[in-house]
């Protein structure tokens, strides 16, 4: 049975929208912050197009304009993701000391 | 590495992030999921990383060169930030992201060949629909973060910039960008470079014209709507590619961004179309207030009294104190009053600050118990056993006329009913009406006292005198 990979990739997308939104719900309130930023470095998960796109081959003149396009993106999600997760952890290690209060 | 493998080792980050957001349902669990998270980016990138010819030896150049300065600066950004400053973080990481999808929308655009999109030479038409799409949500979140970074930073006023005819001029820019993507998609022949750049300009544009009207303390909705958009830019992107590992997180983020969207709205009783249409707070909206009411202002020496005396304090903090960096002094002083044997506990509104669960991280940096925060639905019944209720920094988010005045903007608003408490004390730096341009009817009762000072200031001299 063949299926056309948007079909495929839509099923995908669908039924993650539907996890993404019960596991969202379920973050607790005092963790919004954390979860903007992690959700931002996640997010940045696009590096592996930009990464895919430098590695094209080298033929004729757009590719070589693509390349450097992708290198840009390469540039901008990796800040993205160094300094989502970085942040997200830096933060969270502050409500650990209160973790262990808790306790 | 075969492409099923690489699919299901792309499938695989995707688990790792849904656990990753799973792990915030706590604190306890919530850098675990962190981790998860950092390894499931890993993963993705080496999978990458491996597909691709081992030989080349620019792209190794070009791909360690760019993760070198990318991730150096990164991780600068994030040692460096203030947690005040979390709100514009996220949006300049936004940015980042926005502008990434817009990148590789383009370069995938330029070298259809190495991402196996054309057919008979062109490109094919479902793809072109997809990049375009990217472009347009990509655009739209680069530039919407930019102008949400700068208002944040104080960069650019904060308050909405309201042009002629914006709605008019938003949709003519909307309907150009589909007229000429429709050109593209029904002339599948051409290269159509010139159309492509056309329409990355004109989203551009369109994230930068809807952003601006909207106010400061709608901040948060917003922030969280492009947090929504980089998601969706990202998923779409993953389709063009064919990356399992872009679709889920796409979806992931987007419907995340999505919910905290719902829940800004929801604390603010507006819609969300209306937060979007921006604009609110711009027109003096108060009638009835400033007729030089008696207000009780008081010193420090007074607040102090009147913590001192009381058994059980509720303190409210809101954007004011994260403008005036009064976390600590506000600890410090809660410490004091706990080392009386006053019961102190923290009240925190939903839109409180600039962006979801913004106070929360600002408590938590001044080592603020967690069990001592409590949530607006949590607290409200507090208030009336309470003898202080201490607002510091914080206006709209404690006026009784959203509860009472069917004319007032925030009419239906949540609130935190402060009102009940016995005496309420509020840290303001002036007598000025709160974002919504309106007058708060607290500042007029027998038993609130304004403390005009800057919140830090007064927090700290609170303390001395205690």
């Amino acid at each position: 049975m063949d299926i056309s990979p948007i079909v495929f990739y839509g099923s995908i997308f669908v039924l993650a929208i539907f996890v993404g939104y019960y596991v969202v719900w379920s973050v607790t309130p005092a963790l919004h912050t954390p979860l903007m930023s992690v959700t931002n470095a996640i997010s940045a998960v696009i590096i592996v197009g930009a990464i895919i796109a430098i590695g094209t081959e080298s033929s004729g003149s757009l590719s070589m304009v693509s390349k450097i396009v992708s290198f840009f993106a390469l540039i901008f999600a990796s800040i993205n993701i160094f300094g989502g997760f970085l942040v997200t952890q830096r933060m969270l290690a502050m409500y650990k000391k209160k973790g262990k209060k808790d306790d | 590495m075969t492409n099923d493998l690489t699919t299901i080792l792309y499938l695989l980050s995707g688990v790792l992030f849904i656990l990753a957001i799973r792990g915030l349902s706590s604190p306890d669990t919530a850098r675990t999921g962190n981790y998860l998270g950092i390894s499931g980016m890993a993963i993705a990138f080496i999978v990458t990383i491996v597909n691709l010819d081992q030989n080349n030896l620019i792209n190794w150049l070009l791909i360690i060169s760019g993760i070198s300065i990318g991730g150096l600066t990164g991780t600068y950004l994030s040692k460096r930030v203030a947690m005040t400053d979390m709100p514009q973080m996220v949006a300049a990481l936004n940015s980042m992201g926005g502008m990434s999808a817009v990148l590789v929308a383009w370069a995938a655009f330029l070298s259809p060949g190495s991402f196996g999109l054309l057919i008979n030479g062109f490109i094919n038409t479902s793809s072109i629909i997809q990049m375009l799409l990217g472009i347009l949500v990509g655009a739209i979140t680069f530039s919407g973060s930019v102008i949400a970074f700068l208002k944040l930073q104080g960069l650019m006023t904060g308050s909405p910039i309201i042009l002629p005819f914006r709605h008019i001029i938003n949709i003519l820019i909307f309907i150009t960008i589909l007229g000429l993507s429709a050109s593209m998609v029904l002339d599948t022949t051409g290269s159509h470079t010139f159309l492509f750049l056309l329409v990355t300009i004109l989203s551009l544009l369109l994230g930068l014209l809807l952003i601006i009207p909207i106010g400061g303390a709608d901040m948060p909705v917003v922030i969280s709507m492009l947090n929504s958009y980089s998601g969706f830019a990202a998923a779409i992107i993953g389709f063009t590619l064919g990356n399992m590992a872009l679709v889920i997180t796409g979806a992931l983020v987007g419907s995340s961004g999505a919910i905290l969207s719902y829940i800004m709205c929801a604390a603010m009783n507006r819609s969300f179309f209306s937060v979007i249409m921006g604009g609110f707070g711009d027109e003096a909206t108060s009638t009835q207030s400033n007729e030089n009411r008696p207000v009780k202002i008081g010193s420090s020496d007074d607040a102090a009294f009147i913590l001192k005396n009381a058994s059980s304090v509720i303190i409210i903090p809101g954007y004011g104190m994260a403008v005036a960096r009064a976390q600590n002094a506000l600890k410090e002083m809660s410490d004091k009053l706990k080392a009386m044997g006053i019961k102190v506990s923290y009240a925190i509104h939903p839109v409180a600050g600039r962006m979801p669960g913004h106070m929360n991280v600002l408590l938590a940096e001044a080592d603020v118990p967690y069990e001592e925060i409590f949530e607006l639905s949590e607290i409200n019944s507090s208030f009336p056993q309470a003898d202080v209720a201490f607002v510091i920094g914080a206006n709209d988010v404690t006026n009784p006329a959203a509860k009472n005045d069917t004319q007032s903007p925030i009419y239906g608003m949540p609130i935190l009913e402060v009102e009940n408490a016995k005496t309420v004390l509020f840290v303001k730096r002036s007598l000025g009406i709160g974002y919504a341009g309106i007058d708060n009817e607290l500042f007029y009762r027998d038993n609130t006292m304004m403390l005009l000072a800057d919140a830090k200031k007064m927090v700290e001299n609170i303390s001395i005198s205690l």
